[in-house]
């Protein structure tokens, strides 16, 4: 068997606004549109996805918070709804999600041999988390392959940045080792915007882009800084001042995400595909891709 | 303002869904439950006909959520817990005082909506809260969330607001407040048998908070809050909000019969199950010096007023 390899990294924030301004037939709502700026980029990614040879996504999502180990969705099917409890007037979203429950489980048990603690989640009730739902629709609208859900352990809030980087990477090396021994071809996303202050009106159309800024500059700076750091390939440094740019932008990596792959995929230092910026209710979103595959890397935007 | 409502009891619960899925897999989990049993049988006997739920686990963003709907059915997994089991659900809900509550939270400056919609997931807290205390939906509930960005001002607002849409709709509520007391958890699996509060300094306070609830000093545990939250809490969020808010709903004093009625961990975590019924009568030795804000008026802007 073939060694199993990750073929694209893909930063790939989930706020629900841009599901909603899609109008699939999964979701409830309707919308008039709005957030094109990031729609666009992501289009733009999913027909890249389409011309890559791939088994299966898998997403660290911060949307499903563990104080308890790090957790992997184990079982094959979750058909659901997902309502966002935060903007459920915008997110009711019906999934029928196939998990690749092997790989979810060698990854597991190669956290485990880390010494990371992990569990399993084999609950048929579960409900899966918002932030998979969106990174992965906009990613892969047919739905056409499996998944694996990795929980965000709450490390930050034990413990702090520092510590969440250090168990992100170990998490991150320990699920490179899985995927390699799987032989399998992974797509890693890591689900999460950068800096991460929300406003907390909301206009009476949500999809009024004359209302959508980011929250103040002191974010846009950081969130400039970090998308000049990718552009540079320089994902060592920028992993190493991830603290204090959370500290400073409540950015979203602090649930482990962009640590987690940019440790699987060895801290790349070639130069991210930025595919789009924009800012959702006041938080900064950046959807970026590394494509280990230097024939096929692309300068986008 | 308006009259004063009619609080017939307040009661500050745990979470966690051990008390519900799982009171026989540890002698303290099961106590808990027979504490959360014993308000089920006090609210019955009580003449109450609102259950207002404050949920520590129901964040929120843009403003206050109120849940609205009037019969929410879902089965709700626990994020971290998920092994102990499902909690299916069917609630009834108060849909002509969540309305009012919102209505009364814009009245005071507070930005707020409800919700109403199949499929919500109702959160760890407050299922556990419900199922125990109210199992066979003899009283309809109501639910607000906790807004990740609120401080001080905004939950003594949003109490206020509370008791307003009580006054005017003449209901007689219990009050009920979903959070732990120390909320650090073990970060790893621990034998059921084995649980204890994780450390002698969450133990030590814990015990002094509740050496405030026994003395009905609600009040001057809301004056507290800051200094709990340094440290007992965890700093998953910018403050120690439920003192604020229920001190706020239930009128701001200390004038209660306080009954600590269970304390025990789980997984670690400060789980209290304690009943403040208003007394007359008020003792305690705190200076209230914050300011008793009625209306709330957004940020300072204190950056911008700096700015050269």
């Amino acid at each position: 068997m073939a060694k199993g390899e990750i073929v694209l990294g893909c930063l790939a924030p989930h706020p629900p606004h841009v599901v909603y301004a899609e109008n699939p037939e999964q979701n409830e709502p309707f919308a008039e549109g709005g957030w094109e700026a990031l729609r666009w980029g992501y289009h733009r990614l999913a027909r890249k996805l389409k011309t890559i040879d791939y088994d299966c996504i898998v997403t660290l999502t911060p949307h499903w918070q563990t104080y308890v180990g790090t957790h992997f969705l184990g079982l094959e099917r979750f058909q659901n709804i997902s309502v966002d409890p935060i903007f459920p007037n915008l997110f009711r979203f019906h999934h029928d999600i196939e998990v690749d429950v092997e790989l979810s489980e060698m990854m597991c048990e190669a956290a485990a041999e880390a010494g990371i603690v992990t569990k399993m989640m084999r609950n048929p009730d579960f409900r899966v988390d918002y932030g998979t739902i969106v990174s992965c629709h906009m990613m892969n609208p047919d739905w056409d392959k499996p998944v694996v859900t990795i929980s965000s352990n709450r490390s930050t809030h034990y413990y702090s940045n520092e510590v969440m980087n250090d168990q992100a990477t170990a998490l991150g090396e320990a699920v490179l080792k899985a995927i390699e021994e799987s032989g399998k071809k992974v797509v890693l996303v890591a689900s999460h915007s950068l800096s991460h202050r929300h406003f907390v009106t909301e206009a009476p159309l949500p999809e009024d882009m004359s209302r959508e800024h980011i929250y103040n500059h002191s974010q846009y700076v950081w969130d400039m800084k970090a998308i000049d750091m990718m552009r540079k390939g320089e994902m060592r440094e920028l992993i190493d001042i991830l603290p204090e740019m959370i500290e400073q932008t409540m950015a979203e990596a602090e649930g482990g995400g962009l640590t987690w792959m940019m440790a699987a995929m060895g801290m790349p230092d070639y130069p991210a595909e930025i595919y789009g910026y924009q800012s959702v209710i006041g938080t900064g979103n950046a959807i970026a891709a590394w494509d280990p595959n230097e024939t096929t890397r692309e300068i986008v935007l | 303002m308006s009259e004063d409502p009619e609080i017939v009891m307040g009661l500050y619960v745990p979470p966690h869904p051990h008390p519900l899925l799982a009171p026989d897999q540890n002698e303290g989990w099961g106590r808990l439950r027979d504490a959360f049993d014993v308000c089920r049988q006090r609210i019955e006997e009580s003449d109450a006909d609102l259950i207002l739920i404050y949920s520590t686990t129901w964040p929120s963003i843009v403003g206050h959520q109120i849940q609205a709907h009037p019969k929410p059915v879902f089965t709700h997994v626990d994020d971290d817990f998920h092994f102990l089991g499902s909690m299916p659900y069917e609630f009834s809900m108060d849909t002509e005082y969540a309305n009012e509550f919102k209505d009364a939270c814009e009245a005071r400056g507070l930005q707020s909506r409800t919700v109403a919609y199949d499929g919500f997931p109702i959160d760890t807290g407050s299922v556990v809260a419900l199922k125990l205390l109210n199992p066979d939906n003899r009283i309809p509930a109501c639910i607000v969330s906790s807004n990740v960005y609120s401080n001080r001002a905004e939950q003594i607002v949003l109490g206020k607001a509370a008791r307003d849409a009580m006054s005017k709709l003449g209901r007689k509520a219990v009050v009920v407040v979903v959070a732990s007391l120390s909320n650090r958890m073990f970060t790893e699996y621990i034998d059921p048998s084995e649980d204890r509060i994780h450390s002698p300094k969450d133990d030590e306070w814990n015990r002094k908070i509740l050496e405030f609830f026994s003395d009905g000093r609600l009040e001057d545990i809301s004056q507290l809050s800051r200094e709990i939250q340094g440290q007992v809490r965890v700093s998953k969020v910018v403050a120690y909000k439920p003192a604020w808010w229920m001190a706020s709903t239930m009128g701001q004093h200390n004038n209660y019969d306080g009954e600590v009625l269970a304390y025990e961990a789980l997984h670690g975590a400060g789980g209290a199950v304690i009943q403040l019924t208003p007394s007359v009568g008020s003792i305690g030795d705190k200076e209230f010096d914050e300011d008793d804000v009625e209306y709330y008026h957004g940020d300072r802007d204190v950056l911008g007023q700096g700015a050269i």
